[in-house]
């Protein structure tokens, strides 16, 4: 409950913020848990289902992050522990085993399974691993069964995927020896092509992407793999990659014109594309980036603003509505600060911001109080609440369930920041 | 276990949520870990609330489970008594921390609160939403209303009064029309020459909550959430309460006897604030006679819609459901007395499957109903929750009363296809623009039904031609309006089975139709 400041604990030679303290903070946290980056995940692997093994509140929590997708015959559901399931383990395994069987007969065109770990099945150990290792064994070779946990107790929100995609590591075949590009995240479809044709501009054809739109399509990795983060999230996935011998690029997150030039950068340099060509493939989208982000400037520039933690992406974010619209950053709070793979977003940042990981929301929002920042990002929980005091928000979620990385999207993202001042300034009543 | 999709209720705490977040000065801390807080945004953006609910989390993590997660229940109830001073606390667990077994009363009861601290146990894995609402109710009325009068002393103080005093039960947060129900229900007990002492939970003090014993008897609007506090207040206090919903004409001129009946008022003129009796009796109205309906929702509002849609609109009730196992018994009863058997399930493909074979013209369900009905091309109408924030409307709206009957006329009549255009489109089913591919009005321009693909044309050819329909008949059965196709086909299948028939011709088609119709 108590804050606790700590030093920085590397005293990295990076400059910017990156020595800079973190203010660590735990208490209560408003936001989603692991669970809902089903929501998205399921949408990109198309052939994939997302069985979460859990409670009723699991299953109203995913419910209520999906809006209307639950009517769409969404490839995902939750198997609902009862009080009988609770008495003994054997018998929940079983259980398990009846409700996969049934959801293999429902949907045969399923390749891969995952099941979903959460607080209940946690709690009460069940070993989804093992049960996932038996099934699998059961289902060979039509149907693969991973498991993962997404549970609140493990993950905050995008961590949901870093751990989707960390299970999906061991599956992926060894590489052969050629050296190839892997771009690590889940990416709107939209935004991967976009990428993908950059790269095979500059001549690096077969780029691949993880996770893969079909599952028999897993990239291969091996020790001349080079990989590119695309979400700032996936801490426990290049850990996996690393352990396969996979290497790194160290970059910041492609969002803005800056942010997206400076990541194909790492990717272009680390397989030798020669500067002049790297720029005849990039200039013309970058130049359009920067026109679209112009467009926007008038109405951000100066303004102040507060991130709630929520997905991992505020620093990347609060780095590019800095540098490239001139906002004024007071407080960027993340759920979870991975230095080493923000080491190169965190140099960006000017000096004079607060950088919070953790939360105790309702200290928080006596900052934000206090602070009184033009716009505040944050979850869907606190914004009709911070609105009603005045402040102007912008929910967090929509930057994870709208194409916000890339050239194209760079308008985009900087509308999405602007839209609540438009309003502001419209409405008269 | 149980393989889920939708939910129709949460779990029991978002029911305890609901009830906390209704009242006034009451803070509730739920032991739950990081996440539970999604359930704060059905409040602030399905309802629209301007304030967080006043809940606060402890938010363990997994590194928590070995160590001490009592102590952090008990600094952060300590924590949120400092912030919040709250005139009443509600402590319970959520599932996992049920599973953790942490004992929240009993560390509340330690912690030493200056004011009262209600434990609530929510058996998560055997109960659900509105379960979990009716018992912290029933918990915070049985700790905070004042003990019972006196021998002699209610009965002296109650007749003193010049105008009889009744309390409101039921309306909570998250409620389905409750803010508007309320505001009808008040208006009519006015009408009728009765005061309201305490509303409960929506807007109530803890301190409100010590007053229910003044009052003379209780008006329960949602027996799903008041029935349990509402029976106890009967055994402590001797207050009777009401057992009609007034939801519909028949059963708001019912409630109003019953509030005579309990007030000790004379039996006046009747009320005559609904246009529902005309609206249904004037002509356009006729072509509602028989139209099936299928209802689907709590107990309470299925119920309720089921009177109204056979009694006050003359539909014919085909199926009716409820997702509320607490009122099974109520609901069989119902359907029973329309010669069906009730659907009681919290599974929404058993409701689609109840749908899509009954081919109802009308379904009056939930939001889930919407969905399915959207589907299969039939009309829908919204009567009760679990709702999206479209049934949260800024426009006086309500269920309750004659009002509310006024808006549940227009609410069922809208999906259905208007009167006149019926008869057009039974008139001119081959005009170009009465046909059946033609869109009814009311939904906007363009194709009624998606243009069907030719593979998909072919392979309903295929299922026709293998049911033995022959092209006359086949094209006869395209003449029949879309709305009562299904049924003709079905019957007239039916028809030709019973009788051994291999093919069916123009003949069988109009044969079944004088066989059922008789």
């Amino acid at each position: 409950m108590t804050a606790v400041v700590h030093p920085a604990a590397r005293a990295d030679s990076v400059a910017g913020c990156a020595d800079r303290p973190v203010l660590r903070e735990r208490g209560q946290r408003e936001v989603f848990c692991g669970l809902t980056g089903i929501v998205w995940l399921h949408r990109k692997i198309q052939d994939a289902f997302f069985l979460v093994v859990g409670s009723r509140t699991c299953a109203h929590l995913i419910q209520s992050a999906a809006g209307v997708m639950i009517f769409a015959e969404p490839r995902f559901a939750t198997a609902v522990m009862e009080e009988r399931d609770l008495a003994g383990l054997a018998d929940a395994n079983e259980e398990l085993d009846r409700i996969v069987s049934r959801l293999v007969e429902r949907r045969p065109d399923i390749k891969m399974l995952f099941l979903v770990g959460s607080c209940p099945s946690e709690v009460i150990k069940l070993d989804l691993s093992r049960a996932a290792a038996r099934l699998s064994r059961r289902y060979a070779p039509d149907l693969r069964i991973l498991n993962y946990s997404g549970s609140g107790i493990e993950t905050t929100f995008t961590q949901g995927e870093d751990r989707c995609l960390a299970a999906l590591v061991p599956e992926l075949p060894a590489a052969t020896t050629t050296p190839q590009l892997l771009v690590v995240g889940a990416l709107a479809d939209v935004v991967e092509d976009q990428f993908a044709r950059l790269f095979a501009a500059m001549g690096l054809d077969d780029v691949r992407f993880l996770p893969p739109r079909q599952s028999r399509d897993l990239p291969p990795v091996g020790p001349g793999t080079r990989y590119l983060l695309a979400q700032p999230f996936l801490g426990e996935t290049a850990r996996a990659l690393d352990e396969r011998g996979a290497m790194h690029l160290p970059a910041p997150f492609p969002m803005g014109a800056e942010g997206t030039t400076k990541w194909l950068k790492a990717g272009a340099d680390a397989f030798g594309v020669d500067p002049m060509r790297f720029r005849s493939a990039t200039a013309a989208a970058e130049a359009r980036a920067r026109q679209a982000l112009a467009a926007h400037r008038g109405s951000l520039e100066g303004r102040r603003i507060f991130f709630f933690p929520d997905s991992q992406l505020e620093i990347p974010l609060a780095r590019m509505l800095s540098r490239e619209l001139g906002m004024r950053l007071t407080e960027i709070g993340t759920p979870y600060l991975h230095r080493q793979h923000l080491a190169e977003e965190l140099a960006l940042l000017p000096e004079d911001v607060l950088l919070s990981e953790g939360q105790d929301v309702d200290r928080q929002l006596d900052r934000a109080r206090a602070e009184r920042p033009d716009l505040t990002v944050c979850g869907l929980g606190l914004a009709n609440p911070l609105e009603a005091e005045g402040l102007t928000t912008k929910w967090s979620i929509e930057l994870l369930f709208t194409p916000i990385q890339g050239y194209e999207q760079a308008g985009d993202l900087a509308a999405l920041f602007a839209r609540p001042f438009d309003r502001q300034t419209r409405l008269r009543v | 276990m149980q393989l889920t999709v939708w939910t129709y209720e949460g779990p029991p705490h978002v029911g305890a949520m609901r009830i906390a977040t209704a009242m006034e000065g009451v803070h509730y801390v739920l032991h739950a870990p990081q996440g539970d807080t999604y359930a704060d945004l059905l409040f602030t953006m399905i309802e629209r609330r301007d304030r967080r609910p006043p809940v606060t989390y402890t938010t363990f993590e997994a590194r928590d489970l070995g160590s001490d997660t009592a102590a952090l229940f008990q600094q952060t109830l300590a924590d949120a008594y400092e912030r919040f001073r709250p005139e009443a606390m509600l402590v319970g667990a959520s599932c996992t921390a049920e599973l953790i077994q942490d004992d929240p009363g009993g560390l509340a009861k330690a912690a030493g609160l200056p004011v009262p601290v209600i434990a609530l146990e929510l058996p998560s894995y055997q109960r659900k939403e509105n379960w979990g609402a009716a018992e912290t109710f029933y918990q915070l009325v049985r700790t905070l209303a004042a003990p019972a009068p006196e021998e002699g002393s209610a009965s002296a103080d109650r007749p003193a009064r010049q105008r009889p005093l009744c309390n409101i039960l039921g309306p909570t947060a998250l409620g389905f029309r409750h803010r508007d129900d309320l505001a009808e229900i008040r208006a009519l007990l006015a009408s009728l020459g009765v005061d309201v002492g305490v509303v409960a939970p929506l807007g109530a003090t803890p301190a409100d909550l010590a007053r229910l014993g003044e009052a003379d008897f209780n008006v329960v609007l949602y027996p799903e959430i008041a029935g349990v506090a509402a029976k106890w207040l009967k055994r402590t206090f001797g207050q009777e309460f009401t057992t009609v919903v007034p939801i519909g004409v028949g059963a708001t001129r019912e409630f109003i006897a019953e509030i005579r009946q309990l007030a000790g008022i004379a039996a006046g003129a009747p009320l005559a604030d609904t246009r529902l009796p005309w609206f249904s009796r004037s002509v356009d109205s006729s072509y509602l006679t028989g139209k099936r309906v299928f209802v689907f929702g709590d107990a309470t509002h299925a119920m309720a819609a089921a009177r109204m849609a056979t009694e006050e609109f003359g539909f014919t009730l085909v199926g009716l459901g409820t997702y509320s196992r607490e009122f099974a018994r109520e609901v069989r009863a119902v359907a029973e007395a329309h010669g069906l058997t009730a659907l009681i399930t919290d599974d929404y493909l058993e409701v689609e499957e109840a749908i899509a074979a009954l081919q109802p013209e009308l379904v009056l369900g939930t939001q889930m109903e919407r969905h399915i009905a959207k589907r299969l091309g039939i009309g829908c109408a919204v009567i009760s929750a679990p709702v999206h924030v479209q049934d949260y409307p800024a426009r006086h709206s309500p269920q309750m009363g004659f009002e509310g009957a006024n808006v549940l006329w227009d609410t069922f009549v809208h999906p259905l296809v208007m009167g006149l255009e019926e008869h057009l489109l039974g008139m001119f089913r081959d005009d170009f623009e009465f046909n059946d591919a033609a869109r009814p009005s009311h939904l906007g321009a363009g194709e009624r039904v998606e243009p069907v693909a030719p593979a998909a044309a072919q392979a309903a050819a295929a299922t026709l031609e293998a049911a033995g329909w022959g092209a006359d008949a086949e094209a006869e059965l395209r003449k029949i309006p879309f709305f009562v196709r299904g049924k003709a086909r079905r019957n007239t299948e039916r028809f030709a089975a019973e009788r051994g028939l291999s093919e069916i011709t123009v003949e069988t088609l109009y044969d079944a139709k004088a066989h059922f119709s008789r």
